[in-house]
């Protein structure tokens, strides 16, 4: 695999690394509290289990792309594909769970009577935004390094007979 | 050089058949996804207070359009059932013309990508949907609905199942193209290299 190829897909994982990991630190430091009522209540991203499994995928999707930076691309190009396909499904699914319950806690749900919180607790509901989007970046990151390693192991599988 | 032959086309037999089937099975755990979603409603009556001697009664409908995450699953997986028609389809009659090689195979492998993508991201968000519905979040005081609205609950449970068991056999189509890709072009090319 010479340069031309190799070197879009290196840059692609380091910004996808770099912005999954923005996305973890922005969650993990989200916390607000406020006094409603004489009782405290306290959002942290611990609350949900959704953007606990948000965190777990990206930090599990910041590592693995670390590690993927060292394999030589030409003997396990395709065993890197197949688990980068199954570590972008991943990614986009919490992201995907994330965003639904964040649009949950904007704007509630009426019909099963849940209120929103956004109102009372504004500095974790932008802490929150702030990860989705850097976890926005980081999917469609990986959706375009996936593709183009398609387009590279199909022709280095072409080229090689 | 005869010997060589049958051997590519029996391998590429075998290999057709064997994603044909898994694109048939994706097609059925989709469409069931679908349909098992979209036909999910329910009903219940809840006394909610009394006058004199009589309570009152208040009917709640449960409709799948109630949560937004229901109805993109809903989406998600019709576009899925439609994709995996419309593979199939090419797959069965213009299977002369789907070679292995260049722009064709890489669209299809591309499009797969992103039905899996799409369809993972819904299947995901009802399952947390489901999962605040059915405990509750008591740091949000958002109460459990699942307790008065058990059949909606065990519906909805069931289609997002049906739609992980299509996402399992999309991957699995997915990896077969990918990694017998390699194989066969290198047959076609270079016959005796088996």
């Amino acid at each position: 695999m010479n340069k031309t190829q190799w070197i879009p897909i290196v840059c692609l994982r380091v910004i996808a690394m770099v912005s999954t990991f923005v996305a973890t630190l922005l969650m993990v430091t989200s916390h607000d509290s406020a006094k409603v009522l004489g009782m405290t209540f306290q959002a942290k991203y611990n609350n949900s289990p959704t953007l606990k499994y948000f965190v777990v995928v990206s930090i599990i999707t910041t590592v693995y792309s670390l590690g993927a930076l060292f394999v030589p691309p030409r003997k396990l190009g395709r065993h890197v594909l197949v688990i980068d396909l199954i570590i972008m499904s991943f990614l986009i699914s919490s992201f995907s769970a994330a965003v639904g319950i964040g649009q949950l806690g904007k704007e509630g749900n009426s019909h099963a009577g849940w209120i929103p919180i956004c109102g009372q607790v504004p500095k974790f509901c932008h802490h929150v935004t702030a990860s989705l989007i850097a976890g926005f970046v980081a999917v469609i990151i990986y959706f375009l390094l996936v593709l183009y390693s398609l387009n590279n192991v199909l022709n280095l599988v072409a080229f090689k007979a | 050089m005869v010997g060589e032959k049958v051997v590519d086309s029996i391998t590429r037999w075998r290999v057709t058949m064997v994603v044909i089937l898994l694109r048939v099975l994706a097609l059925f755990a989709t469409t069931a996804a679908t349909v098992v979603m979209a036909l999910n409603k329910e009903k219940h009556i809840f006394a909610v207070a009394t006058i004199g001697n009589a309570p009152v009664k208040i009917e709640i409908t449960a409709k799948f359009q109630h949560i937004p995450a229901n109805v993109m699953f809903v989406i998600a997986n019709g576009v899925a059932t439609l994709h995996s028609l419309f593979m199939l389809s090419m797959l069965c009659f213009v299977r002369d013309k789907y070679d292995f090689k260049g722009l064709r195979f890489l669209t299809v492998a591309a499009l797969d990508m992103v039905t899996i993508a799409v369809v993972s991201g819904a299947a995901t968000a009802v399952a947390f949907m489901g999962e605040v519905a059915r405990n509750g979040n008591s740091h949000a005081r958002w109460n459990k609905v699942c307790d008065n609205f058990e059949r909606y609950c065990d519906q909805g449970s069931g289609a997002m199942l049906a739609s992980y068991i299509g996402i399992f056999f999309l991957m699995l189509v997915n990896m077969l193209n990918i990694f017998e890709h390699g194989r066969l072009i290198n047959l076609s090319k270079n016959p005796l290299a088996a």
